[in-house]
């Protein structure tokens, strides 16, 4: 006959309940985000799926979902935090699977009937004959046929997590029980290493170099709360057990040491009880909570690595991707508008928790369109979640944006430019003729045939349209310059204004290289065709947005003014660099505002003794000019021009 | 001679039978920085849609002052939102909101 025997209590019920619910609303949301994918992003999953991207993939998504790499990166003492509980709690599940499949395998093997009635003694398990009958006398050996009595242990999946409850004297057999339960104490001991970093964090967040947290609602509060418990409950249910039974590690059994089993044996049942409750409702909130973020991430990066991104309107991905944000506020860290201008309310973790609860349309439009689309938090944000083009939905015009408005600009004059190179100095370069003139220095002195595109006049490249949410109309002014340049001819494509350069870059679909004038002056410098002589100045440069961070573009600029001047290094550089305030992605701050992000760029720039400030957006130089007379302002292209030795000469 | 909007012809007249304040402080609300406007017309001197058109966005924003409207709302689209103006203003006047805003003003004028 067989018996079978079940690890069974009832207080493992809430944590069933838990369990459950979470699981069918994460698939049940998760299905309808991928249902809400556009044609797409469905042809991304149809076609990849399964590719040579998985392997990157599944690395990726144990790197950031659990190791926390890129928090680490940006500041390690959070990353250690989030890598303790994410790492920590993980392995404690994998491990505690591992422990109890051994245990229960052993157990199976050694066939004790002493084991068996002890286990039954002391109420953690049930035993069921062949007819799901409980058996009631424990003290059966054989059956009616005088059949030795075969035990079957079953290991149900909670086993791991109770397994300090349900398995208080391990099997002879199970050699390795004693490390086992060390290796989990020292897990948990990792955990409260998060644990209490996290409240370092919650009582002082600079102690944990965080200058500003983010701010949460109740219901994350209590989710917070509810996960903040689990383990000091773990800990106190296991010691106790440990006292009534001396088993577990080096950590409970030392605690359970103090622990009076004649007081404490009415303790247990309570304990381990209110721990599968604080589980239960840590895992029932989280599919409404931003712990939501703990299986979405995954699923983000996967999608992501398959080549998946955001389209101009709200889909299925977006979902995704508003869902897998942590709140961790790193992106709030280095946010100009919260530094200088003192408002709280506008970083991308509100932007995105309010677009996840669905907050009214003209609520999100207000915080939506008060940032300068400096990318600055897109570049820290460890998710990597595209917080701009969430944005530019955000501020999606409606009815406002309507086709057609353009036709004033007439069809482009035809220009025959085969073979050369067009440059387009952008609207913003009207304004600042010495970085043209710069360029046609620059041109002319390296023996390149140039076509200076809107000389005279200049049509938008549409960015700035494209960033206040007026998609059609950009597309319209991007169709015009399209023909004028597929119409020219022209080889290359060089701008002078970044704003241009990734809009160029990024949203048209042009056949020709684009470069900015960075990248291509350090081209001609590199194939000796411009002969400078030093200039013996010390010079700070500023990278611009949308350069930099925006298109990656940090070395070519560093390697021309290299080999002019001597650039000083300077605190917030490369993907630090504040922006110069005046950026074209923010329509609503005034000019006041602006000024206060620009003298915090200066600041920057200035904090070391230079000569000059150098930079290489025409709009970036505007905005420092008005700052100060003690520093020129100059563009590389103008300090180039400046520098060269005629051949002739 | 180019046309910066100083002209005394019949857009000089102000209507006050036509003219709504109401839109004029909403538009106040919303772009405080438009009540330093001087009237200069840099921003039409320099503005990118003006090389190419007669559009000015001087008298836009005077015809809105006034409560002037007709036919504004498709006037304003031609604007590129490039920035130009708002960089050259001498008042700090943020046009490009301006310029965001009396659409959105008038586009729900119209809803109505
Ligand atoms: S957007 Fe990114 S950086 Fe900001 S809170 Fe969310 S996950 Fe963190
Ligand atoms: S893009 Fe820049 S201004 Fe906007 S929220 Fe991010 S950091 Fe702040
Ligand atoms: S002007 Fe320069 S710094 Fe400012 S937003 Fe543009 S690229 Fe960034
Ligand atoms: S430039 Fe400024 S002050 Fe001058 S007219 Fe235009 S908005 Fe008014
Ligand atoms: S933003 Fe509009 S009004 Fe201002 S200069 Fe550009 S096109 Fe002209």
């Amino acid at each position: 006959m067989k018996i079978s025997i079940i690890p069974y209590s009832a207080f493992v019920i809430p944590f069933l309940i838990g369990v459950v619910i979470m699981a069918v609303t994460c698939i049940i949301k998760y299905i309808r985000w991928i249902r809400m994918f556009d044609a797409a992003q469905r042809d991304v999953i149809r076609h990849n799926w399964f590719s040579w991207k998985t392997i990157p993939a599944l690395w990726e998504m144990f790197r950031e979902g659990l190791l926390h790499f890129r928090i680490i990166r940006k500041n390690a003492v959070l990353g250690i935090m989030h890598q303790a509980f994410a790492l920590g709690w993980a392995l404690l599940i994998v491990v505690g699977a591992i422990q109890s499949k051994n245990a229960i395998a052993c157990m199976n093997q050694e066939q004790s009937i002493t084991q068996l009635n002890t286990l039954i003694e002391q109420n953690g398990w049930y035993s069921f004959d062949k007819d799901k009958n409980i058996i009631l006398n424990k003290r059966i050996t054989y059956d009616e046929a005088g059949n030795k009595v075969h035990l079957h242990y079953y290991r149900p999946f909670y086993a791991a997590i109770f397994y300090n409850y349900f398995i208080h004297k391990e099997p002879a057999s199970f050699r390795k029980a004693q490390a086992y339960a060390d290796l989990m104490d020292g897990l948990l001991l990792y955990v409260f290493l998060g644990l209490t970093l996290a409240l370092a964090k919650r009582l002082w967040s600079k102690s944990v170099g965080v200058r500003r947290k983010a701010s949460h609602n109740l219901v994350d509060r209590v989710t917070k709360l509810s996960l903040w418990m689990i383990f000091p409950l773990r800990l106190i249910s296991e010691s106790i057990t440990s006292s009534l039974y001396g088993n577990g590690g080096f950590l409970t059994k030392y605690l359970g040491s103090f622990l009076s089993p004649d007081i404490f044996q009415y303790f247990e049942l309570v304990s381990w009880l209110s721990y599968s409750v604080v589980l239960a409702i840590f895992f029932i909130s989280m599919p409404f909570t931003r712990y939501m973020h703990i299986f979405t991430e995954l699923l983000l990066i996967w999608f992501r690595k398959i080549g998946m991104k955001e389209s101009t309107r709200p889909t299925g991905y977006t979902r995704f991707e508003l869902n897998a944000c942590s709140r961790c506020g790193v992106c709030i860290e280095g946010c100009p508008i919260d530094k200088e201008l003192d408002n709280h309310r506008i970083q991308a973790v509100y932007l995105i928790r309010g677009l996840r609860a669905h907050r009214r349309e003209a609520k999100m439009k207000i915080i939506a369109d008060n940032c300068l689309m400096c990318d600055r938090c897109v570049n820290d944000c460890p998710v990597g979640i595209d917080i701009s083009s969430i944005r530019r939905m955000t501020r999606s015009k409606g009815s406002l944006d309507t086709i057609g408005n353009y036709s004033y600009i007439g069809t482009p004059r035809p220009f025959n430019a085969i073979g050369r190179i067009a440059y387009f100095g952008g609207c913003m370069s009207h304004l600042t003729p010495g970085i043209t003139q710069a360029m046609q220095k620059i041109f002319e002195a390296a023996d390149q045939k140039y076509w200076y595109m809107d000389r005279d006049r200049s049509i938008c490249c549409g960015r700035p349209l494209r960033q206040q949410g007026f998609l059609n109309q950009a597309d319209d002014l991007m169709c015009k310059n399209t023909e004028m340049i597929e119409r020219s001819g022209a080889m290359m494509l060089v701008t002078s204004c970044p704003i241009c350069y990734r809009s160029f870059k990024e949203e048209y679909n042009l056949k020709i290289p684009v470069m900015h004038h960075t990248e291509y002056i350090d081209l001609l410098l590199r194939q000796g065709k411009l002969n400078l002589k030093r200039d013996k100045r010390t010079v700070s440069y500023h990278d611009p947005c949308e350069l930099g961070r925006g298109c990656g573009i940090y070395e070519q600029p560093r390697n021309v003014l290299n080999s002019v001047t001597t650039v000083r290094k300077i605190k917030e550089q490369k993907e630090e660099s504040i922006c110069c305030g005046f950026n074209l992605g923010n329509a609503v701050i005034s000019i006041e505002e602006q000024t206060k992000i620009r003298d915090a760029a200066v600041r920057s720039l200035t904090a070391k003794p230079v000569d000059a400030i150098v930079t290489a957006c025409p709009m970036c130089k505007k905005s420092f000019q008005h700052a100060t007379d003690r520093y020129p302002v100059q563009d590389i292209a103008e300090v180039v021009a400046a520098n060269l030795i005629k051949q002739d000469e | 001679m180019p046309d910066f909007g100083f002209s005394i012809k019949k857009t000089r007249s102000e209507s006050i039978d036509n003219g709504s304040k109401q839109k004029y402080e909403e538009l106040v609300r919303r772009v405080p920085s438009f009540k330093r406007c001087f009237q200069c017309g840099c921003c039409t001197a320099t503005c990118s849609a003006r090389q190419f058109s007669d559009f000015n966005i001087r008298r836009m924003h005077t015809l809105f002052r006034r409560g002037d409207a007709d036919g504004l709302s498709e006037q304003l689209k031609k604007c590129m939102l490039c920035g130009k103006c708002t960089l050259v203003c001498p008042r700090g006047v943020n046009i490009r909101q301006l310029v965001i805003s009396m659409r959105t003003i008038l586009d729900n004028g119209e809803k109505k």
